[in-house]
Protein backbone atom coordinates (compact mmCIF):
# COMPACT_ATOMS: atom_id res chain seq x y z
CA UNK A 1 0.00 0.00 0.00
CA UNK A 2 1.23 3.26 -0.67
CA UNK A 3 1.75 5.97 1.79
CA UNK A 4 -1.58 7.92 -0.26
CA UNK A 5 -3.58 4.84 -0.05
CA UNK A 6 -3.00 4.35 3.74
CA UNK A 7 -3.80 7.82 4.07
CA UNK A 8 -7.22 7.27 2.52
CA UNK A 9 -8.12 4.24 4.02
CA UNK A 10 -7.82 6.10 7.23
CA UNK A 11 -9.60 9.25 6.05
CA UNK A 12 -12.40 7.07 5.00
CA UNK A 13 -13.15 5.31 8.44
CA UNK A 14 -12.36 8.53 10.19
CA UNK A 15 -15.12 10.26 8.13
CA UNK A 16 -17.76 7.45 7.97
CA UNK A 17 -17.17 7.18 12.25
CA UNK A 18 -20.39 9.13 13.40
CA UNK A 19 -22.36 7.54 10.63
CA UNK A 20 -21.39 4.23 11.71
CA UNK A 21 -22.19 5.69 15.42
CA UNK A 22 -25.78 7.09 14.40
CA UNK A 23 -26.66 3.71 12.50
CA UNK A 24 -25.27 1.87 14.84
CA UNK A 25 -26.97 2.96 18.82
CA UNK A 26 -30.26 4.01 16.75
CA UNK A 27 -31.01 1.42 14.02
CA UNK A 28 -28.92 -1.25 14.45
CA UNK A 29 -28.76 -2.23 18.27
CA UNK A 30 -32.67 -1.51 18.44
CA UNK A 31 -32.95 -3.72 15.00
CA UNK A 32 -31.54 -6.50 17.47
CA UNK A 33 -33.35 -5.40 20.77
CA UNK A 34 -36.53 -6.20 18.75
CA UNK A 35 -35.75 -9.36 18.02
CA UNK A 36 -34.64 -10.21 21.84
CA UNK A 37 -38.26 -8.67 22.80
CA UNK A 38 -40.27 -10.54 20.34
CA UNK A 39 -39.04 -13.05 22.00
CA UNK A 40 -40.27 -12.36 25.66
CA UNK A 41 -43.30 -12.16 27.33
CA UNK A 42 -43.28 -8.78 28.35
CA UNK A 43 -45.88 -6.91 29.60
CA UNK A 44 -45.01 -4.26 32.20
CA UNK A 45 -48.39 -2.98 33.83
CA UNK A 46 -48.61 -6.10 35.10
CA UNK A 47 -44.73 -7.11 35.97
CA UNK A 48 -44.66 -10.03 33.29
CA UNK A 49 -41.73 -10.69 32.11
CA UNK A 50 -39.73 -13.57 31.22
CA UNK A 51 -38.71 -15.66 28.41
CA UNK A 52 -41.02 -16.81 25.98
CA UNK A 53 -39.21 -18.60 23.10
CA UNK A 54 -41.25 -18.54 19.92
CA UNK A 55 -44.55 -18.14 21.37
CA UNK A 56 -45.41 -15.08 20.05
CA UNK A 57 -44.80 -15.87 16.76
CA UNK A 58 -46.79 -19.18 17.24
CA UNK A 59 -49.72 -17.25 18.61
CA UNK A 60 -49.86 -15.74 15.23
CA UNK A 61 -50.32 -18.68 13.52
CA UNK A 62 -53.72 -19.13 15.66
CA UNK A 63 -54.20 -15.23 15.99
CA UNK A 64 -57.36 -14.46 13.76
CA UNK A 65 -56.80 -10.61 14.53
CA UNK A 66 -53.39 -11.04 12.81
CA UNK A 67 -54.96 -12.98 9.42
CA UNK A 68 -56.82 -10.07 9.15
CA UNK A 69 -54.48 -7.27 9.53
CA UNK A 70 -52.15 -9.15 6.83
CA UNK A 71 -55.13 -9.39 4.19
CA UNK A 72 -55.83 -5.64 4.92
CA UNK A 73 -52.55 -4.96 4.67
CA UNK A 74 -52.10 -7.06 1.49
CA UNK A 75 -55.20 -5.45 -0.17
CA UNK A 76 -54.03 -1.90 0.70
CA UNK A 77 -50.65 -2.23 -0.42
CA UNK A 78 -51.80 -3.98 -3.79
CA UNK A 79 -54.68 -1.49 -4.54
CA UNK A 80 -53.14 2.03 -3.43
CA UNK A 81 -49.80 0.96 -5.60
CA UNK A 82 -51.85 0.09 -8.83
CA UNK A 83 -54.13 3.05 -8.80
CA UNK A 84 -51.00 5.65 -7.80
CA UNK A 85 -49.00 3.87 -10.96
CA UNK A 86 -52.09 4.06 -13.31
CA UNK A 87 -52.69 7.54 -12.25
CA UNK A 88 -49.03 8.72 -12.11
CA UNK A 89 -48.24 7.32 -15.48
CA UNK A 90 -51.21 9.48 -16.71
CA UNK A 91 -50.40 13.01 -15.00
CA UNK A 92 -46.84 12.49 -16.36
CA UNK A 93 -47.97 12.37 -19.98
CA UNK A 94 -50.61 15.00 -19.82
CA UNK A 95 -47.63 17.18 -18.11
CA UNK A 96 -45.26 16.23 -20.38
CA UNK A 97 -47.00 17.30 -23.26
CA UNK A 98 -47.87 20.73 -21.82
CA UNK A 99 -46.44 23.53 -23.69
CA UNK A 100 -46.87 26.42 -20.81
CA UNK A 101 -47.54 26.08 -17.01
CA UNK A 102 -45.73 22.92 -16.66
CA UNK A 103 -44.57 24.24 -13.11
CA UNK A 104 -47.85 25.27 -11.72
CA UNK A 105 -48.74 21.90 -12.69
CA UNK A 106 -45.96 20.32 -11.04
CA UNK A 107 -46.78 22.64 -7.97
CA UNK A 108 -50.67 21.33 -7.81
CA UNK A 109 -49.38 18.29 -7.82
CA UNK A 110 -46.43 17.99 -5.08
CA UNK A 111 -49.09 20.06 -2.72
CA UNK A 112 -50.54 16.79 -2.08
CA UNK A 113 -47.33 15.06 -1.50
CA UNK A 114 -45.51 17.27 0.24
CA UNK A 115 -47.88 17.88 3.50
CA UNK A 116 -47.62 15.59 6.30
CA UNK A 117 -49.86 12.49 6.47
CA UNK A 118 -51.90 13.27 9.37
CA UNK A 119 -52.84 16.56 7.33
CA UNK A 120 -54.11 14.67 4.92
CA UNK A 121 -56.35 12.76 7.25
CA UNK A 122 -57.52 16.11 8.70
CA UNK A 123 -58.33 16.70 4.81
CA UNK A 124 -60.30 13.61 4.27
CA UNK A 125 -61.71 13.12 7.46
CA UNK A 126 -63.99 16.94 6.61
CA UNK A 127 -64.50 15.69 2.61
CA UNK A 128 -65.51 12.03 4.08
CA UNK A 129 -67.73 14.10 6.75
CA UNK A 130 -71.75 12.16 6.64
CA UNK A 131 -73.64 15.24 6.17
CA UNK A 132 -71.61 18.08 5.30
CA UNK A 133 -68.66 16.53 3.85
CA UNK A 134 -68.22 17.51 -0.17
CA UNK A 135 -67.87 13.70 -1.19
CA UNK A 136 -71.24 13.02 -0.03
CA UNK A 137 -72.20 16.86 -1.63
CA UNK A 138 -71.36 16.32 -4.73
CA UNK A 139 -72.70 12.69 -4.74
CA UNK A 140 -76.24 14.11 -3.80
CA UNK A 141 -77.51 14.49 -1.35
CA UNK A 142 -80.12 11.61 -1.33
CA UNK A 143 -78.21 8.83 0.50
CA UNK A 144 -75.42 10.04 3.25
CA UNK A 145 -72.50 7.41 2.52
CA UNK A 146 -70.53 6.75 6.26
CA UNK A 147 -67.58 6.87 3.99
CA UNK A 148 -65.36 5.86 7.69
CA UNK A 149 -68.02 4.11 9.59
CA UNK A 150 -69.44 1.68 7.03
CA UNK A 151 -66.91 -1.36 7.16
CA UNK A 152 -67.36 -1.73 3.14
CA UNK A 153 -66.56 1.45 2.57
CA UNK A 154 -63.61 2.67 5.33
CA UNK A 155 -61.08 0.68 3.47
CA UNK A 156 -61.39 2.04 -0.23
CA UNK A 157 -61.25 5.51 1.35
CA UNK A 158 -58.28 5.12 3.47
CA UNK A 159 -56.89 3.35 0.20
CA UNK A 160 -58.09 6.70 -2.06
CA UNK A 161 -56.67 9.21 1.01
CA UNK A 162 -53.38 7.54 0.30
CA UNK A 163 -53.37 7.51 -3.51
CA UNK A 164 -54.52 11.51 -3.39
CA UNK A 165 -51.05 11.66 -1.17
CA UNK A 166 -48.77 9.34 -3.15
CA UNK A 167 -49.43 9.30 -7.02
CA UNK A 168 -47.32 12.23 -7.37
CA UNK A 169 -44.55 10.78 -6.63
CA UNK A 170 -44.82 8.45 -8.95
CA UNK A 171 -45.73 11.46 -11.31
CA UNK A 172 -42.91 13.41 -10.83
CA UNK A 173 -40.32 10.45 -11.50
CA UNK A 174 -42.03 9.49 -14.47
CA UNK A 175 -42.16 12.95 -15.62
CA UNK A 176 -38.43 13.20 -14.72
CA UNK A 177 -37.68 10.18 -17.02
CA UNK A 178 -39.62 11.51 -19.85
CA UNK A 179 -38.38 14.73 -20.00
CA UNK A 180 -35.08 12.48 -20.78
CA UNK A 181 -36.06 10.41 -23.64
CA UNK A 182 -34.34 11.64 -26.60
CA UNK A 183 -36.14 13.72 -29.20
CA UNK A 184 -34.54 11.31 -31.78
CA UNK A 185 -36.45 8.88 -30.73
CA UNK A 186 -39.77 10.56 -31.44
CA UNK A 187 -38.50 11.72 -34.74
CA UNK A 188 -37.62 8.41 -36.18
CA UNK A 189 -40.67 7.28 -35.23
CA UNK A 190 -42.70 9.89 -37.48
CA UNK A 191 -40.49 8.88 -40.09
CA UNK A 192 -41.80 5.54 -39.70
CA UNK A 193 -45.50 6.59 -40.17
CA UNK A 194 -45.83 5.50 -36.53
CA UNK A 195 -48.95 6.77 -34.98
CA UNK A 196 -49.56 8.42 -31.44
CA UNK A 197 -50.78 4.96 -30.13
CA UNK A 198 -47.79 3.22 -31.55
CA UNK A 199 -45.30 5.64 -30.36
CA UNK A 200 -46.97 5.69 -26.61
CA UNK A 201 -46.63 1.74 -26.96
CA UNK A 202 -43.78 1.32 -28.20
CA UNK A 203 -41.41 3.97 -27.41
CA UNK A 204 -42.04 6.35 -24.61
CA UNK A 205 -43.78 3.22 -22.14
CA UNK A 206 -40.79 1.07 -22.75
CA UNK A 207 -38.71 3.97 -21.66
CA UNK A 208 -40.37 4.17 -18.94
CA UNK A 209 -39.98 0.34 -17.59
CA UNK A 210 -37.02 0.83 -15.56
CA UNK A 211 -37.89 3.74 -13.23
CA UNK A 212 -41.49 2.75 -12.98
CA UNK A 213 -40.36 -0.46 -11.52
CA UNK A 214 -38.32 1.83 -9.05
CA UNK A 215 -41.43 3.30 -7.96
CA UNK A 216 -43.24 0.97 -7.56
CA UNK A 217 -40.90 -0.51 -5.29
CA UNK A 218 -40.11 2.63 -3.27
CA UNK A 219 -44.57 2.48 -3.02
CA UNK A 220 -44.80 -0.79 -2.19
CA UNK A 221 -42.38 -0.55 0.58
CA UNK A 222 -44.13 2.34 2.00
CA UNK A 223 -47.63 0.73 1.52
CA UNK A 224 -46.50 -1.81 3.53
CA UNK A 225 -45.58 -0.10 6.59
CA UNK A 226 -48.11 2.64 6.03
CA UNK A 227 -49.47 3.98 9.38
CA UNK A 228 -49.98 7.87 9.98
CA UNK A 229 -53.03 7.69 7.06
CA UNK A 230 -54.90 4.53 8.84
CA UNK A 231 -54.22 5.40 12.66
CA UNK A 232 -55.63 9.22 12.35
CA UNK A 233 -57.89 8.60 9.89
CA UNK A 234 -59.66 5.58 11.36
CA UNK A 235 -57.81 4.35 14.11
CA UNK A 236 -57.82 0.59 12.44
CA UNK A 237 -61.85 0.71 12.33
CA UNK A 238 -64.41 0.45 11.83
CA UNK A 239 -64.86 -3.16 13.32
CA UNK A 240 -60.84 -3.75 12.12
CA UNK A 241 -61.02 -2.94 8.44
CA UNK A 242 -58.26 -0.56 7.87
CA UNK A 243 -56.04 -2.64 10.85
CA UNK A 244 -53.08 -3.05 8.89
CA UNK A 245 -49.69 -5.16 10.31
CA UNK A 246 -48.21 -1.96 11.70
CA UNK A 247 -51.61 -0.32 13.75
CA UNK A 248 -52.17 -4.20 15.41
CA UNK A 249 -48.52 -4.15 16.25
CA UNK A 250 -48.46 -0.36 17.17
CA UNK A 251 -51.68 -0.93 19.20
CA UNK A 252 -50.39 -3.97 21.16
CA UNK A 253 -47.16 -1.91 21.84
CA UNK A 254 -48.77 0.92 23.31
CA UNK A 255 -52.07 0.42 23.54
CA UNK A 256 -52.68 -2.60 25.43
CA UNK A 257 -49.10 -2.53 26.58
CA UNK A 258 -47.85 -6.22 24.95
CA UNK A 259 -43.98 -4.86 24.45
CA UNK A 260 -43.11 -8.76 23.64
CA UNK A 261 -46.44 -9.63 21.56
CA UNK A 262 -45.88 -5.85 19.99
CA UNK A 263 -42.39 -6.49 19.07
CA UNK A 264 -43.03 -9.71 17.45
CA UNK A 265 -45.87 -7.96 14.97
CA UNK A 266 -42.98 -5.20 14.65
CA UNK A 267 -40.51 -7.80 13.47
CA UNK A 268 -43.21 -9.32 11.08
CA UNK A 269 -43.52 -6.00 9.15
CA UNK A 270 -39.70 -5.77 8.85
CA UNK A 271 -39.71 -8.96 7.50
CA UNK A 272 -42.42 -8.35 4.99
CA UNK A 273 -40.42 -5.22 3.59
CA UNK A 274 -36.81 -6.68 3.57
CA UNK A 275 -38.32 -9.60 1.53
CA UNK A 276 -40.12 -7.60 -1.04
CA UNK A 277 -37.23 -5.47 -1.22
CA UNK A 278 -34.61 -7.87 -2.06
CA UNK A 279 -37.25 -9.84 -4.46
CA UNK A 280 -37.45 -6.52 -6.18
CA UNK A 281 -33.96 -5.62 -6.07
CA UNK A 282 -33.55 -9.43 -8.06
CA UNK A 283 -36.47 -8.39 -10.77
CA UNK A 284 -34.51 -4.99 -11.57
CA UNK A 285 -31.04 -6.67 -11.79
CA UNK A 286 -32.36 -9.33 -14.33
CA UNK A 287 -34.07 -6.74 -16.06
CA UNK A 288 -31.44 -4.64 -16.43
CA UNK A 289 -29.58 -7.54 -18.07
CA UNK A 290 -32.38 -8.51 -20.24
CA UNK A 291 -32.95 -5.11 -21.36
CA UNK B 1 -55.72 27.17 -35.17
CA UNK B 2 -53.29 24.26 -34.11
CA UNK B 3 -51.87 26.91 -31.71
CA UNK B 4 -55.50 27.45 -30.19
CA UNK B 5 -55.84 23.61 -29.65
CA UNK B 6 -52.60 23.16 -27.85
CA UNK B 7 -53.86 26.30 -25.32
CA UNK B 8 -56.72 24.20 -24.99
CA UNK B 9 -55.13 21.23 -24.10
CA UNK B 10 -52.66 22.64 -21.73
CA UNK B 11 -55.20 24.56 -20.07
CA UNK B 12 -57.34 21.47 -19.34
CA UNK B 13 -54.42 19.71 -17.73
CA UNK B 14 -54.03 22.95 -15.59
CA UNK B 15 -57.99 22.65 -14.33
CA UNK B 16 -57.56 19.01 -14.23
CA UNK B 17 -54.69 19.27 -11.39
CA UNK B 18 -56.53 22.05 -9.90
CA UNK B 19 -59.31 19.95 -9.27
CA UNK B 20 -56.59 17.29 -8.18
CA UNK B 21 -55.95 19.69 -4.99
CA UNK B 22 -59.43 20.43 -4.31
CA UNK B 23 -59.39 18.67 -1.01
CA UNK B 24 -56.68 21.11 0.13
CA UNK B 25 -58.68 23.91 -1.15
CA UNK B 26 -61.84 23.33 0.42
CA UNK B 27 -60.25 22.56 3.59
CA UNK B 28 -58.59 26.40 3.11
CA UNK B 29 -61.88 27.72 2.33
CA UNK B 30 -63.17 26.08 5.32
CA UNK B 31 -60.47 27.20 7.39
CA UNK B 32 -61.74 31.05 6.74
CA UNK B 33 -65.92 29.48 6.80
CA UNK B 34 -67.82 30.85 9.75
CA UNK B 35 -68.73 28.16 12.32
CA UNK B 36 -72.48 28.85 11.94
CA UNK B 37 -71.87 27.75 7.86
CA UNK B 38 -69.58 24.77 8.35
CA UNK B 39 -71.99 22.25 8.88
CA UNK B 40 -74.73 23.79 6.62
CA UNK B 41 -73.09 22.66 2.90
CA UNK B 42 -74.14 23.46 0.27
CA UNK B 43 -74.14 26.54 -0.75
CA UNK B 44 -70.33 25.67 -1.78
CA UNK B 45 -69.03 28.80 -0.95
CA UNK B 46 -69.92 30.45 2.52
CA UNK B 47 -71.48 34.20 2.78
CA UNK B 48 -68.64 35.74 4.31
CA UNK B 49 -64.74 34.69 4.94
CA UNK B 50 -63.45 35.14 8.69
CA UNK B 51 -60.36 34.76 10.71
CA UNK B 52 -62.28 33.30 13.80
CA UNK B 53 -60.81 29.67 13.56
CA UNK B 54 -56.84 31.24 12.48
CA UNK B 55 -57.58 33.49 16.01
CA UNK B 56 -58.91 30.65 17.64
CA UNK B 57 -55.66 28.50 17.48
CA UNK B 58 -53.06 31.17 17.67
CA UNK B 59 -54.73 31.93 20.71
CA UNK B 60 -56.53 29.58 22.59
CA UNK B 61 -54.51 26.11 21.31
CA UNK B 62 -51.05 24.64 21.71
CA UNK B 63 -50.34 24.75 18.04
CA UNK B 64 -48.13 28.11 18.36
CA UNK B 65 -46.20 26.20 20.84
CA UNK B 66 -46.13 22.79 18.41
CA UNK B 67 -45.07 25.01 15.49
CA UNK B 68 -42.01 26.49 17.13
CA UNK B 69 -41.41 22.45 17.95
CA UNK B 70 -41.73 21.21 14.46
CA UNK B 71 -39.33 24.07 12.83
CA UNK B 72 -37.14 23.86 15.66
CA UNK B 73 -36.79 19.50 15.55
CA UNK B 74 -36.57 19.88 11.61
CA UNK B 75 -33.88 22.37 11.64
CA UNK B 76 -31.99 20.84 14.15
CA UNK B 77 -32.44 17.59 12.36
CA UNK B 78 -31.62 18.89 9.08
CA UNK B 79 -28.08 20.29 10.74
CA UNK B 80 -27.47 17.02 12.09
CA UNK B 81 -27.33 15.18 9.43
CA UNK B 82 -26.40 17.05 6.93
CA UNK B 83 -23.15 17.32 9.52
CA UNK B 84 -23.32 13.59 9.68
CA UNK B 85 -23.85 13.02 6.36
CA UNK B 86 -21.24 14.67 4.42
CA UNK B 87 -18.33 13.87 5.38
CA UNK B 88 -20.27 9.83 5.43
CA UNK B 89 -21.05 10.55 2.03
CA UNK B 90 -17.80 11.86 0.65
CA UNK B 91 -16.09 8.47 2.54
CA UNK B 92 -18.77 6.35 0.79
CA UNK B 93 -18.37 7.94 -3.06
CA UNK B 94 -14.74 8.61 -2.83
CA UNK B 95 -12.54 6.65 -0.08
CA UNK B 96 -11.27 2.86 0.51
CA UNK B 97 -13.52 1.34 2.77
CA UNK B 98 -13.16 -1.98 4.61
CA UNK B 99 -15.85 -4.07 3.47
CA UNK B 100 -17.42 -1.29 1.50
CA UNK B 101 -19.77 -3.46 -0.34
CA UNK B 102 -21.50 -4.73 3.04
CA UNK B 103 -21.68 -1.03 3.78
CA UNK B 104 -23.31 0.43 0.88
CA UNK B 105 -26.12 -3.07 0.88
CA UNK B 106 -26.87 -1.84 4.87
CA UNK B 107 -27.40 2.12 4.18
CA UNK B 108 -29.65 1.02 0.98
CA UNK B 109 -31.44 -1.73 3.12
CA UNK B 110 -31.54 1.02 6.49
CA UNK B 111 -33.81 3.13 3.58
CA UNK B 112 -36.29 0.80 3.35
CA UNK B 113 -36.62 0.18 7.33
CA UNK B 114 -40.00 0.33 8.80
CA UNK B 115 -40.34 2.55 12.00
CA UNK B 116 -42.45 0.35 13.57
CA UNK B 117 -39.44 -1.91 14.07
CA UNK B 118 -37.38 -0.13 15.93
CA UNK B 119 -39.92 1.71 18.02
CA UNK B 120 -40.23 -0.84 20.54
CA UNK B 121 -36.32 -0.79 22.02
CA UNK B 122 -35.88 2.82 21.03
CA UNK B 123 -39.26 3.85 23.36
CA UNK B 124 -37.43 1.50 25.98
CA UNK B 125 -33.71 3.69 24.99
CA UNK B 126 -35.44 6.80 25.12
CA UNK B 127 -36.83 6.24 28.74
CA UNK B 128 -33.56 5.14 29.99
CA UNK B 129 -31.45 7.63 28.81
CA UNK B 130 -34.56 10.41 29.93
CA UNK B 131 -34.83 11.76 26.79
CA UNK B 132 -38.86 11.10 25.94
CA UNK B 133 -40.62 14.55 25.88
CA UNK B 134 -37.41 16.51 24.76
CA UNK B 135 -36.28 18.32 21.29
CA UNK B 136 -33.00 16.02 21.62
CA UNK B 137 -34.56 12.48 21.98
CA UNK B 138 -36.67 13.55 18.72
CA UNK B 139 -33.36 14.89 16.91
CA UNK B 140 -31.46 11.99 17.24
CA UNK B 141 -34.58 9.63 16.41
CA UNK B 142 -35.20 11.48 12.98
CA UNK B 143 -31.62 11.91 12.41
CA UNK B 144 -30.59 8.51 12.36
CA UNK B 145 -33.67 7.91 10.38
CA UNK B 146 -33.42 10.23 7.82
CA UNK B 147 -29.38 9.22 7.36
CA UNK B 148 -29.70 6.56 5.44
CA UNK B 149 -31.51 8.31 2.49
CA UNK B 150 -29.42 11.35 3.43
CA UNK B 151 -26.21 9.51 2.53
CA UNK B 152 -27.18 7.85 -0.63
CA UNK B 153 -28.55 11.55 -1.98
CA UNK B 154 -25.42 12.69 -0.98
CA UNK B 155 -23.22 10.17 -2.28
CA UNK B 156 -24.96 10.61 -5.75
CA UNK B 157 -24.48 13.99 -5.87
CA UNK B 158 -20.63 14.12 -4.85
CA UNK B 159 -19.99 11.68 -7.71
CA UNK B 160 -20.91 14.04 -10.07
CA UNK B 161 -18.06 16.82 -8.83
CA UNK B 162 -15.34 15.86 -11.39
CA UNK B 163 -12.15 14.47 -9.60
CA UNK B 164 -9.78 16.48 -11.04
CA UNK B 165 -10.74 19.85 -8.31
CA UNK B 166 -10.40 17.75 -5.39
CA UNK B 167 -7.09 16.45 -6.57
CA UNK B 168 -5.71 19.68 -7.36
CA UNK B 169 -6.78 21.03 -4.02
CA UNK B 170 -4.87 17.53 -2.59
CA UNK B 171 -1.98 18.83 -4.35
CA UNK B 172 -2.27 22.48 -3.15
CA UNK B 173 -1.70 20.65 0.53
CA UNK B 174 -5.27 21.32 1.27
CA UNK B 175 -6.07 19.05 4.31
CA UNK B 176 -9.39 16.85 5.10
CA UNK B 177 -11.13 20.47 6.76
CA UNK B 178 -9.97 22.44 3.65
CA UNK B 179 -10.92 20.11 1.06
CA UNK B 180 -14.27 20.46 2.45
CA UNK B 181 -14.38 23.98 2.73
CA UNK B 182 -12.75 25.35 -0.49
CA UNK B 183 -13.56 22.46 -2.96
CA UNK B 184 -16.46 19.86 -1.73
CA UNK B 185 -19.08 21.56 -0.16
CA UNK B 186 -19.43 24.92 -2.84
CA UNK B 187 -19.59 22.41 -5.71
CA UNK B 188 -22.33 20.46 -3.92
CA UNK B 189 -24.07 23.22 -2.83
CA UNK B 190 -27.45 21.73 -5.22
CA UNK B 191 -26.74 18.74 -4.20
CA UNK B 192 -26.90 20.27 -0.74
CA UNK B 193 -30.03 22.24 -0.84
CA UNK B 194 -31.71 19.26 -2.15
CA UNK B 195 -30.64 16.84 0.53
CA UNK B 196 -31.79 19.21 3.07
CA UNK B 197 -35.21 20.23 1.96
CA UNK B 198 -35.76 16.33 1.68
CA UNK B 199 -34.54 15.98 5.67
CA UNK B 200 -36.07 18.73 6.37
CA UNK B 201 -39.84 17.69 5.05
CA UNK B 202 -39.53 14.17 6.42
CA UNK B 203 -38.85 15.49 9.79
CA UNK B 204 -41.59 17.81 9.80
CA UNK B 205 -43.73 15.65 8.30
CA UNK B 206 -42.74 12.16 10.58
CA UNK B 207 -45.47 11.21 12.84
CA UNK B 208 -44.79 7.73 14.54
CA UNK B 209 -41.74 8.51 16.58
CA UNK B 210 -43.31 11.88 17.69
CA UNK B 211 -46.16 10.42 18.80
CA UNK B 212 -44.48 7.87 20.69
CA UNK B 213 -41.64 9.83 22.27
CA UNK B 214 -43.29 13.30 23.25
CA UNK B 215 -45.61 13.25 26.22
CA UNK B 216 -46.68 17.31 26.68
CA UNK B 217 -46.78 20.12 24.58
CA UNK B 218 -42.73 20.60 25.43
CA UNK B 219 -41.67 18.87 22.43
CA UNK B 220 -45.29 17.96 20.63
CA UNK B 221 -44.55 18.60 16.63
CA UNK B 222 -47.32 19.38 14.67
CA UNK B 223 -48.70 16.00 13.45
CA UNK B 224 -49.23 15.25 16.73
CA UNK B 225 -50.69 18.37 18.11
CA UNK B 226 -53.16 18.20 14.89
CA UNK B 227 -53.86 14.49 15.26
CA UNK B 228 -54.58 14.67 18.96
CA UNK B 229 -56.72 18.10 18.52
CA UNK B 230 -58.89 18.51 21.37
CA UNK B 231 -62.43 18.77 20.67
CA UNK B 232 -64.67 19.14 23.96
CA UNK B 233 -68.74 18.80 22.54
CA UNK B 234 -67.97 18.21 18.77
CA UNK B 235 -65.60 18.29 16.28
CA UNK B 236 -63.79 21.93 16.03
CA UNK B 237 -64.26 21.74 12.13
CA UNK B 238 -63.09 25.46 11.11
CA UNK B 239 -60.34 24.76 14.00
CA UNK B 240 -58.96 21.92 12.88
CA UNK B 241 -58.67 23.42 9.26
CA UNK B 242 -56.40 26.16 10.25
CA UNK B 243 -54.59 24.20 11.86
CA UNK B 244 -54.09 22.08 9.20
CA UNK B 245 -53.10 25.12 7.10
CA UNK B 246 -50.74 25.84 9.33
CA UNK B 247 -48.78 22.75 9.49
CA UNK B 248 -48.59 22.57 5.42
CA UNK B 249 -47.11 25.93 5.23
CA UNK B 250 -43.61 24.95 5.38
CA UNK B 251 -44.11 22.19 2.78
CA UNK B 252 -46.24 24.01 0.78
CA UNK B 253 -43.67 27.32 0.53
CA UNK B 254 -41.09 24.30 -0.69
CA UNK B 255 -42.90 23.24 -2.98
CA UNK B 256 -44.00 26.84 -4.62
CA UNK B 257 -40.64 28.39 -3.91
CA UNK B 258 -37.90 25.33 -4.01
CA UNK B 259 -39.75 23.19 -6.44
CA UNK B 260 -36.55 22.85 -8.69
CA UNK B 261 -33.91 21.50 -5.73
CA UNK B 262 -37.42 19.49 -4.36
CA UNK B 263 -37.67 17.60 -7.29
CA UNK B 264 -34.24 17.24 -8.18
CA UNK B 265 -33.90 15.67 -4.66
CA UNK B 266 -36.74 13.41 -5.23
CA UNK B 267 -35.50 12.10 -8.60
CA UNK B 268 -31.71 11.85 -7.37
CA UNK B 269 -32.98 9.54 -5.06
CA UNK B 270 -34.78 7.07 -7.34
CA UNK B 271 -32.13 6.80 -10.08
CA UNK B 272 -28.85 6.20 -8.60
CA UNK B 273 -28.02 2.87 -8.02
Amino acid sequence: MTRREVVNRRRGVLLLAPTVLALGTLTVYPGVWVLWLSLQHRIPIFGVSRFAGLDNYAFLAVDSRFSSAAATTIIFTVTSVALEVALGVAAALAIHAQRGGRRVALSLLLLAWAMPAVVTAKLFEWLYHPTAGLLNVALGGGHALNWLGDPRLALPAVVLADVWRTMPFVAVLCYARLLAIPAELYEAAQVDGAGRLATLVLITLPMLGRILLVAILFRTLDALRAFDLMFVLTGGGPAGTTETITVYAYRALFQTLQLGFGSALSVVVFVLVMAVAWAYLRLLRTSTVTA
Amino acid sequence: MRRGARTLADALVLAALASYAIPFFWQLLTSFRPEAELLRVPPLLPSQLTLAHYRAVIERSVMPQALANSFGIATLTTLLALAVGVPGAYAVARLPLPGKRLLLLAIVASTAFPQIATVSPLYLLMRALDLRDTWSGLVLVHTSFALPLTIWLLAGFIREIPIEAEEAASVDGAGLPGLFRWVVIPLLAPGLAATALLTFLFSWNEFLFAYTFTVSEASRTIPVALALFPGVFEVPWGDIAAASMLASLPPVLIVVGLQRFLVRGLVAGAVKE
